[in-house]
Parts: C-alpha cells; structure tokens; sequence
C-alpha cells in the first residue's frame, strides 16, 4: 500500500527521539488524544476534554484566547524593541525617534506593540463583558473572576507603565498626573509617590523604575496569574455553557436531527 | 491527630506546649520576624538617599529685568516671578491639582492649567477647580549681588512681597 502522509507523520511519531519528547504515543484513540494534552507541560493546564459547541466562535467570541495572542505580541514585539532601547534621560526619546525612523522595520514594530496593547485593553474589557453577561462568573468560578479582575488591573499597569517609555511630553506629562492621583492616598501617599517615582519629580529614576515594572517585573506577575487563569477553567469545571444559549440549543436540535 | 499526640508528648519546660507546636509557633514567630525586615529592607532599598534632582533655590536674575505689572514664566523651574505694583513675588506654577505646568493668560488675567481646567488669579488664588488649594508663594529674597532667589522649598504666606 502507498503510504500517504499521515503514515509518514505516524512514523516520525513513532521514532525514538519522537517519543523521547512525546510520551503520548501514536494512533488517535480517546486515550492517545488525552494523554497529547494531559503530557504537555503547556497544554496539561487545560481540560483534555471540551464540549465541542464549546469550541464554536459564538460561545466565547474567543474573546480570552485573543487576549492572549495579543499578550504573546506583545512579549515578542517588546522584547525587540528592547535591543534598540537605553532607559535613560534623554537617550530614551532619541531612541524611540531612531525606532520610528531609523531601524529597520522599527516602526512596524513599535507600532504593532502600541496597537496590541489597545488591543489587549479592549479584549479585556470585552471578555470580561462576555463573562458578565453570560453569568459565567457564577459559582464555582467567583474566585476565577477575582483572578481576571488581577489580570485586568496588571493590563492597565502595564499600560501606563508602558506609556511613559517614549519620554515625549505626552508621556511626561500623563505619568506626572498619574503619579499625582497616587499621592491622594490617605497618609501613605507622598510616600508611595515617592517611592513609585524613585523621587520627587518625573526623572531619570522614575523611566528607570518603569521600565524595570514594564518590562520585568508586570510580565512575570502576569504569567503567573494566566496560569492560574488557564488552570481554574479546567478545575471550576470547563468552559461555561448556559442551557439556553443559541450555541448549546443548536447543538441539541442537531442531534434531534430536527 | 492532636488529641492523641498531646497525650504522649512531654511539654516544653516553662511552657504549656507540646514539642510539635513549640516548634511550629517558633517558626512562625520567625517567619514574622524576617517578613517586617523584608518590608522594612523593601522600603528603605526603594527610598533613594540621594537624588540627582535640581536645587530647590533658584536664582532668577536681576529683578531690573522684570518690569512692573508683569508676570514672567520660568517653564524649567517651574515659577512665575511676578512684578507687581506693590512688588515683586514668586508664584508655583504647578498646578495644585494633579501637578501640571499652569500658563499665564495675558489677555484674560488669568493663570490657567491646561490639563483639566483650573484657573488662578494672578496672586494664586483659586478661581476655579477641580485645583483644591490655591497656588503658593515662595520665599523670596535678594542675594549679596543683587539677584532675585526664590526657594521653592519653602511657602510663605500670600501678599508679602518683595520690594527692592
């Protein structure tokens, strides 16, 4: 028999350095397919099975899962232009001119890395609108929406950390106010002003400070909470399905055959 | 588990704990112990000594150069040094608000914050918000050579002016 190519596909999976890797085995059996998920250090966050009208695009918008693509930009994007940028007075504006008109292919990226995050900050929004509306927020999932409120406000903080790294007057003068609001703080705020800003004024520290938040410090705690995220579904109980929705009363009619 | 535990156990002497939660209370106590030095370490490792910030003392020239019935903006230090009829005086130019660089409006008489709106008289009194105080006076002297100095550091109380 010819051997097309998912034979040779088998084949690769079969081999000895495959399956050094890849524990799961060939074949496509329930138990094959399980243990795919179930064996990936990545993928073992996630539940091995999902109802498929869960998959349809009308259950979630998909809304989570773009959060995230635009979070992997993001990290790829950043960590590009980071090659190119000195977070110093008055370095870091020259840079940013040199990345807009300079390197090559700077301003794709700068770009790119600006509209994802307004990306991300709408998907946000919207996923959390969805969950709302949708009541998925409900028991047993209440501590995983806590979860999303952290990863919301570690969004925005990136945000305005973010913003400041162009050191032009807009950004100057948005984390002079920002800072500003955090001063209005009851008894600690002149000190966590102080503290945030590395001084008393918008400076050489305060480009310092957020860009070691920007770039180090926010990331890393956002990964560890979309972990905690991804894991939660699995563990609340998957995704929410409600029994009214058009997605799950389509699914039910189907196997009516109506 | 605790009931049967505590019956064998010997306590420890001058206590009324068993080993297990001696043990357990000392090192809770410890954890306690360096977690108030992490804060305490954290805060001060975050709190600069010292800062490379520009001198709160500002020398403004000679006053000759500000004729009267005028109000002259120094947008790097961030004061408007006024020459009134009655004399001269240093104003903070930061708005009170949120900390932005107010602007004089000469045609209006007016001090105005483009940021959100704030408007002062020219003596810094508020004439609008959301600004919660009105902007402040500086103190105000004349050098040995004869040149205007302003502190920044420290406020004084509005309408004492400066007549050279």
């Amino acid at each position: 028999m010819e051997k097309t190519v998912n034979h040779y596909i088998d084949d690769l999976r079969d081999s000895r350095v495959w399956r050094s890797v890849f524990r799961g085995g060939t074949g496509s059996s329930p138990l094959r397919r399980s243990l795919a998920i179930q064996q990936n250090v990545f993928l073992h966050l996630f539940s091995t099975k999902v109802r498929r009208r869960m998959l349809s695009f009308s259950a979630t918008w998909y809304l989570g899962t773009l959060t995230l693509g635009t979070f992997f930009i993001l990290v790829a994007t950043g960590i590009l232009l980071m090659l190119y940028y000195h977070p110093s007075v008055p370095q870091a504006y020259a840079d940013t001119k040199d990345l807009q008109f300079v390197v090559s292919s700077g301003m794709f990226l700068r770009s790119l890395h600006r509209w994802s995050a307004h990306a991300m900050v709408f998907l946000v929004f919207a996923h959390m609108f969805k969950v709302f509306y949708r009541g998925a927020y409900r028991p047993p999932r209440e501590f995983n929406w806590v979860i999303g409120v952290i990863l919301l406000l570690i969004t925005l903080l990136l945000s305005y950390t973010g913003y400041l790294l162009p050191w032009d007057q807009l950004a100057y003068w948005a984390i002079t106010v920002g800072s500003n609001i955090a001063s209005a703080v009851p008894v600690l705020g002149d000190r966590i002003h102080f503290m945030l800003l590395g001084g008393n004024m918008v400076n050489a520290n305060a480009l310092l400070r957020f860009y070691v938040l920007h770039c180090m410090i926010l990331p890393l705690v956002a990964i560890f909470f979309i972990a905690i995220h991804f894991w939660r579904i699995r563990k609340d109980g998957g995704l929410y399905a409600h029994a009214t929705e058009p997605a799950t009363v389509r699914a039910a009619q189907a196997k009516e055959g109506r | 588990m605790a009931e049967t535990d505590k019956h064998d156990a010997e306590l420890v002497p001058g206590t009324k704990l068993d080993r297990r939660e001696f043990f357990v209370k000392l090192g809770l106590g410890s954890l306690a112990i360096a977690g108030a030095g992490t804060a305490a370490f954290g805060y001060q490792f975050l709190s600069p000594n010292v800062l490379y910030e520009p001198s709160p003392i500002i020398n403004a020239g000679k006053p000759e150069s500000y004729p009267v019935d005028s109000v002259t903006l120094d947008v790097n230090s961030g004061i408007y040094l006024i020459h009134s009829n009655e004399g001269y005086f240093a104003l903070g130019a930061v708005c009170t608000h949120l900390g932005c660089l107010t602007a004089w409006k000469q045609e209006l008489g007016i001090i105005a914050c483009p940021c959100h709106g704030s408007k002062f008289k020219r003596d810094g009194e508020k004439v609008e918000g959301p600004a919660p105080r009105p902007l402040p006076w500086f103190k105000t002297w004349l050098s040995d050579d004869g040149d205007l100095m302003v502190d920044r550091a420290t406020t004084i109380r509005p309408m004492e002016f400066l007549r050279v």
